[in-house]
């Protein structure tokens, strides 16, 4: 990131004026920005606005808020409860998803003759996506894709699903590097909770550690490269390499 | 409980030594529990007060949603310790149950509740100590907690009571000046947006003496405001360096 970009933090009520040229850029805006009038806008959550030499357009990074189901996110959700031919799937969010059983079994679910519980059952961890959300009705899933489906193994954790942006990375630069280091391999969920599968338990601790570190220090520039220093010191420090220069 | 009233204003100088313009020493500060999707601690004086927010998260019981917003619920509470004397019963009161919705009323219009339709926002406000102005500085306090939690607002609310006593108009009561002034109007208002959210009066003001105690509150509501905004900074200042 260039140093020309300054960061400020933006609080509930901090206006900005906003010219018809400019454009607005950044994630869940519709959500971290209320229109006063025809130029103003009213920052609603704690944000983070970058100010560049660039007129041209604004930048803001909600610093908090909770998961809001969009149709085609990947999430990973828990079991909650068992209807007759669905289930109910927590996925993070003020709404609970459904997953049809129908869908995961991918033919037609006969309630009368098989127990849904063979498939999935309360506290089961799936990786799906949302297939319709609108607001009106709970969303609903699918598991109808590649790499999708009930977990078998690995460990979960959960981090504000605001800051996932953060461990993924521009272009996924973060995430590329946290697996090249710890050899592990995560699924991302974007509503905050992330998948582990690592061959060696200190790294999978060294991993977890790293992920908590991006999500404290989420609204800071140069993130990726004291990740990656941080990561090399915790292997050190755990024998896991030997110090180096 | 009444006993005789003491001297409340002596030689320009208050009960406990501020000016009629002064605020008490105020100390705040956000996401003190773990729990909680936002929480905040507002210190005002000797009054204490916790807030909590969770939200929002699914409607218990499913007929109260609403369609278009989040439904917001407030509870206030005073702690059995919270005041002096006798114990506070732990049951609800009359006046807990009516704070809780004037709270709840002071809020409501900075918070966008259509953004989350079919969801409750809740709200605990608990009061540890009091020493009077606990609805302000819950109403202080839950604000933070609100904006914590990452609840979308068009603006912090800030509160404050003004009040008369001994004749004089006084910023920012206590348990006593409450317990035998003439008049005692907290005001909570969203200074950014210009816009008062809760103004009650209860007492007798003339015209005049309520104009200029409305300025001060508002006055005093901007000092509050700021260190609000101060505490919220911090939090994510602290993390940079």
């Amino acid at each position: 990131m260039s140093s020309s970009i300054q960061r400020v933090i933006r609080l509930p009520g901090d206006q900005i004026i906003v010219d018809k040229n400019v454009s607005i850029e950044g994630s869940n805006i519709n959500i971290s920005l209320y229109k006063l009038s025809e130029n103003t806008y009213v920052i609603t959550t704690v944000s983070l606005q970058d100010i560049g030499e660039d007129d041209k357009k604004i930048r803001i990074i909600p610093l908090k808020g909770r998961y809001i189901p969009k149709e085609g996110d990947i999430v990973i959700g828990i079991v909650t409860d068992v209807t007759l031919s669905s289930w109910l799937v927590d996925i993070k969010s003020p709404y609970l998803a459904i997953l049809n059983a129908s869908d995961y079994i991918g033919k037609s679910f006969n309630p009368s003759s098989e127990n849904i519980r063979k498939y999935l059952d309360v506290g089961d961890v799936v990786i799906a996506k949302i297939a319709q959300f609108d607001r009106t009705r709970l969303p609903i899933l699918t598991v109808q894709d590649k790499g999708l489906g009930k977990v078998v193994s690995g460990s979960l954790i959960e981090i504000e699903p605001i800051k996932v942006g953060r461990v993924i990375g521009k272009k996924r630069s973060m995430i590329t590097m946290l697996s090249e280091q710890t050899k592990c391999e995560f699924v991302v969920g974007v509503n905050g909770r992330i998948l582990l599968r690592c061959p060696d338990p200190e790294l999978e601790y060294v991993a977890i550690l790293a992920i908590k570190k991006i999500e404290a220090e989420a609204h800071t520039t140069g993130l990726t490269e004291r990740i990656k220093e941080f990561i090399l010191n915790e292997k050190v420090k755990r024998g896991l390499i030997k110090f180096e220069g | 409980m009444k006993g005789s009233k003491p001297q409340l204003i002596a030689e320009g100088k208050r009960i406990d030594g501020r000016g009629p313009a002064d605020l008490r020493q105020i100390r705040m500060e956000v996401g003190v529990l773990k729990n909680a999707d936002g929480s905040a601690i507002v210190e005002i004086g000797n009054t204490k007060v916790l807030a909590a927010v969770y939200g929002p998260r699914e409607v218990v019981p499913r007929h109260e949603e609403q369609v278009d917003r989040a439904i917001i619920r407030c509870r206030y509470r005073m702690l059995s310790f919270s005041t002096m004397g006798e114990r506070k019963s732990p049951a609800p009161s009359r006046r807990e149950i009516e704070l809780s919705k004037v709270i709840r009323e002071a809020l409501e219009p900075a918070i966008i509740s259509s953004q989350f339709p079919r969801t409750a926002i809740d709200i605990f406000v608990e009061v540890l100590n009091a020493d009077g102005g606990t609805r302000t500085a819950g109403i202080t306090a839950a604000s933070l907690a609100l904006a914590d939690a990452g609840i979308p607002m068009i603006d912090l609310v800030a509160a404050v009571a003004v009040g008369k006593v001994d004749g004089v108009i006084v910023l920012d009561l206590n348990e006593i000046e409450d317990m035998y002034g003439e008049a005692d109007m907290p005001v909570a208002a969203m200074p950014s947006m210009g816009k008062i959210t809760m103004i009650q009066l209860n007492g007798v003001l003339t015209p005049e003496e309520f104009r200029y105690a409305l300025r001060l509150a508002l006055d005093g509501i901007n000092k509050i405001y700021s260190l609000q905004k101060e505490t919220l900074k911090k939090k994510f200042v602290e993390v940079e360096e």
